[in-house]
Parts: C-alpha cells; sequence; structure tokens
C-alpha cells in the first residue's frame, strides 16, 4: 500500500484508513458528516497527496498542452492562473480531469488524479514525444484546506504564506517560498490547495489543526464534491463519456479554432445523454451508483448518489437522456421499490447556500 | 468491540434482548455500525407483520452503504422505534439503546438458540 507524508498524522488522529487506488488513505476521523459540515461551515483540510503534480517544462509546452487538453490553455495569460480541463482520448472519451496551473512561459503544472497518474504519464509522454519536458513531482505533498474560514486560519496557521496569497483571485495559485499556494478546490466553498515539500507536510498539518481546521478524510470529500455538484472520475465519467455526457460541455469550445485530441470525435455526433442533478423526493433510501431511473424522456441511471447532510436529504448526479428539464419528477430504482425524484441542475450546494 | 453479556446475538450481527413482558427487542450490534459507518436512513418493519426466523424485514442505510436486517427469530412485530426515522445516527451513538423493532416470538425458546456474547464475538474474528 502507498502512503502520503501525512500517514502518521492520520494515525495518530484515530482516522479510518481505506485503500484508494492502492493508497492508505483516511475515510474519516470519527465523523464524516461532522467534518462535511465544518468545511461547509468553518474550516476543515484534506491530504490530498496521492493525487500526483506533473511539470510540463519547454518552449513547446504550451503547445503540446494546447492539443493534449480540451479545454483552452491558450486562455491562460497571467502567470499562475488555473484552468479545469479534461484529457480525452481520440474518441472523445475522457482519459482523465485535472487543473492545470500557468507557472511561466515554458513552465505550466498539471494535477491529476491518484487512481489514472501512471496511465496519464504514458499518455502525456507520447503526446509530447520530446516537444516539452514531464517531471513528476511525487516528492510534494498536497492539503487542500476548504471552507469560509479556510484563508484565515491557513494565515494563522502559516503566516508565511499571507504576503503571497492574500491578493489571490479565485483559480489563482502563488509560490510562497517552498509552497505553492492556489485558490483552488473541490468542495464548493473557498480555500487553498497547499502544494509543498513532504518533509515540510506534517508540520503543516499540525500546524493547521491548531489554528482550527478540523482534519477531513475521503468520507466528505465525496459528499462536498457531490453538493457542489462536481464529477468524480471513475464515476461520473470515463473512457466511455464524453464532456458533453456529463456535465462538462462548458470546458469544451467547439466552435473556436483550438485543436485537441478528441475534438473531431466530439464534433462528430451530438450527445444522446446529459447530466442532471437528482433530489430524492421521500424518505425511501439513499440514491446510490447504477441505480435506474425512469422518466417521461427515457431511462438513464445515477453516477453517484449519496445522503446530502446539508440538504439532510439523498442527491445524485445522474446521465439521463436529453430532454430532461430542472423541475420535472422522475422514478429512481431503489432496492426494488420506485422512489421519486426532483431534477435539477447542479450544484446542489454552494459556499453554504442551497441553491436548489 | 462492545458486545454486553447479557444479549443474544445472530452471526449477521443484530442483537436480541429479552424484555419482562415476553417480547424481545431488536438492533444491530456496535461492530455493525461501526463497519456501516454513519448511518442517514432506517425503515422499519410494520407493527402487525408477521415474520419467520432470518426474514429480512428492515434496513439500515449509511453514507457507505445499505444493509437488510434479518428478524433473529419469528413472531409478530410488535413495536417499530419510529422515533429513528428522525435521528437514524442514535444507532451508531447508543447501539445497543437505539433498537429498531420488538417481536412477540412464536416460540420463545427459539431465544435459547441464537448466540451469547462470547459466541458472537468468535464469529467475525
Amino acid at each position: 500500500m502507498l502512503h502520503t507524508p501525512l500517514i502518521d498524522a492520520h494515525r495518530k488522529a484515530g482516522a479510518k484508513l481505506v485503500d484508494f487506488a492502492g493508497w492508505e488513505m483516511p475515510l474519516h476521523y470519527g465523523s464524516q458528516i461532522e467534518e462535511h459540515h465544518a468545511v461547509r461551515r468553518t474550516a476543515g483540510m484534506f491530504d490530498t497527496s496521492h493525487m500526483l503534480a506533473i511539470d510540463v517544462e519547454g518552449h513547446g509546452a504550451r503547445t503540446f498542452l494546447s492539443r493534449a487538453l480540451a479545454n483552452d490553455v491558450g486562455r491562460l495569460a497571467q502567470h499562475g492562473r488555473a484552468l479545469y480541463s479534461c484529457m480525452l482520448n481520440e474518441r472523445g472519451g475522457i482519459l482523465d480531469d485535472l487543473i492545470v496551473y500557468f507557472l511561466r512561459e515554458g513552465l505550466f503544472r498539471v494535477v491529476v488524479n491518484a487512481a489514472t497518474a501512471e496511465k496519464d504519464l504514458v499518455w502525456l509522454g507520447s503526446l509530447a514525444a520530446g516537444a516539452a519536458q514531464l517531471r513528476p513531482r511525487r516528492e510534494l505533498a498536497m492539503i487542500a484546506v476548504q471552507g469560509p474560514q479556510a484563508r484565515a486560519r491557513t494565515w494563522s496557521a502559516l503566516p508565511v504564506l499571507r504576503a503571497k496569497s492574500e491578493g489571490l483571485a479565485p483559480f489563482c495559485g502563488a509560490q510562497a517560498g517552498d509552497t505553492f499556494v492556489a485558490r483552488t478546490g473541490y468542495t464548493g466553498e473557498d480555500g487553498f490547495e497547499l502544494l509543498m515539500p513532504a518533509d515540510s507536510a506534517s508540520a503543516a498539518w499540525q500546524r493547521l489543526a491548531q489554528a482550527g481546521v478540523r482534519p477531513c478524510g475521503l468520507g466528505a470529500r465525496d459528499t462536498l464534491r457531490l453538493e457542489a455538484g462536481m464529477n468524480l472520475y471513475g464515476q461520473d465519467m470515463d473512457e466511455s463519456v464524453t464532456p458533453l455526457e456529463c456535465g462538462l460541455g462548458w470546458t469544451v469550445e467547439l466552435a473556436s479554432g483550438h485543436e485537441f485530441v478528441g475534438k473531431t470525435a466530439l464534433a462528430a455526433r451530438s450527445p444522446a445523454h446529459a447530466r442532471f442533478g437528482l433530489v430524492l423526493e421521500e424518505r425511501a433510501g439513499v440514491l446510490r451508483a447504477h441505480q435506474a431511473v425512469h422518466g417521461a424522456h427515457g431511462a438513464g441511471e445515477v453516477t453517484s448518489g449519496t445522503f446530502s447532510p446539508t440538504l439532510q436529504a439523498s442527491i445524485a448526479l445522474a446521465r439521463l437522456p436529453i430532454g430532461y428539464a430542472p423541475g420535472e419528477r422522475v422514478e429512481v430504482e431503489l432496492r426494488g421499490k420506485r422512489a421519486a425524484a426532483r431534477v435539477v441542475r447542479p450544484p446542489f450546494v454552494r459556499h453554504g447556500k442551497v441553491l436548489v | 468491540m462492545n458486545v454486553p453479556e447479557n444479549l443474544k446475538y445472530t452471526a449477521s450481527h443484530e442483537w436480541v434482548r429479552a424484555e419482562h413482558d415476553g417480547t424481545v427487542s431488536i438492533g444491530i450490534t456496535d461492530h455493525a455500525q461501526d463497519a456501516l459507518g454513519e448511518l442517514v436512513y432506517v425503515e422499519l418493519p410494520e407493527v402487525g407483520r408477521k415474520l419467520g426466523a432470518e426474514e429480512a424485514c428492515a434496513v439500515v442505510e449509511s453514507v457507505k452503504a445499505a444493509s437488510d436486517v434479518y428478524a433473529p427469530l419469528a413472531g409478530e412485530v410488535v413495536a417499530a422505534n419510529e422515533a429513528l426515522a428522525d435521528a437514524p445516527g442514535e444507532v451508531n451513538k447508543d447501539p445497543y439503546g437505539a433498537w429498531l423493532f420488538r417481536l412477540r416470538p412464536s416460540d420463545a425458546s427459539a431465544l435459547g438458540m441464537l448466540l451469547d456474547a462470547a459466541a458472537y464475538e468468535k464469529s467475525f474474528k
């Protein structure tokens, strides 16, 4: 089993550890629901060191990434600016979703999912074909501090980060000493993602905890991202799905002159499915992946579902035929019965507020 | 893991307590609630329903998974703990206090056939 530099801190804190893509990671530290509320109400932190940062260097870096990524890296003009993108195969299927940071001309940083990291490196390496150098930064630890109080408590725990990160707009990052600070995340709340040398991680984690940032596990991370309407790779999307079928149409601009791997396939056929949100209307259980959905415009399925601690109801992301609209009712097959659900447009929750 | 001596158990992680009025209370064990994680939904059998031994009759769902609860012995449901519908987390907080339902057993001697604390502990170790 692989371990992040924070494994001892997790064990000491009494985390329930689980296997996540070969990494032994905290699922929760006692109560994933309380951890969820901490992020919505004050501040929580996640060890995301299992994700891989890959630096892309060289004169050809921008041209290479522009072709490799479905979102337009050409839009990254300002140093530190981040962009969310899918990486597609030739059929338009999603190989991974990632965030790319423009550090300076000739240097980008891509952060990819843990489960797909090795596959991504091979794929990117073959596309780069020497035009840019790929440097996996396995020595970097990553801590995501999220919540309305996340930035203030980060500065109180780690004051040296303040000067360089105070002026950061959302989706921008800056280097502050040995730590890269980005105002990004996966929870629908404000906050930072911190990339730092592995040997600084434990001290930073401890100081953040002392400043009132609650350690949170993968359980809360999943309910938070689902409430925020964010896809999970491997569940809401994979190689069999295009960005247009899973709510990520906003990340691809087919009409522009931006050429990228998978564009031809995307342009060739209009999608038959789209992504919707569901809220279970009756007390009948919990929406979960693979449950069948029936309604006026045909059948589909839940791609991920959970109990939302903020809404106090079960919610889901679902792939349904084109034609459904927010406000419509559908039926979900739930343990042999059918239960009524309402179609909504995600996100369910942003910045602590219920939006559906 | 807490396994009180005064209760009976099943290998499917239900506990059974004999009440003074001849009925039995049924819940899920500390081990079961810990393995499931925080409960967010509980579905209970209707009062008056006749259950066979080992019949699936209730559902507990956590943030992680759904799990059936089985009748440890045959009998008629005489009460369901409806308060759990609004507070399923009580099962995590107090697994041996938060009973799910009560049965009037069709054969009281069947209680003797269930696992005692030591045998139950052995069943999952």
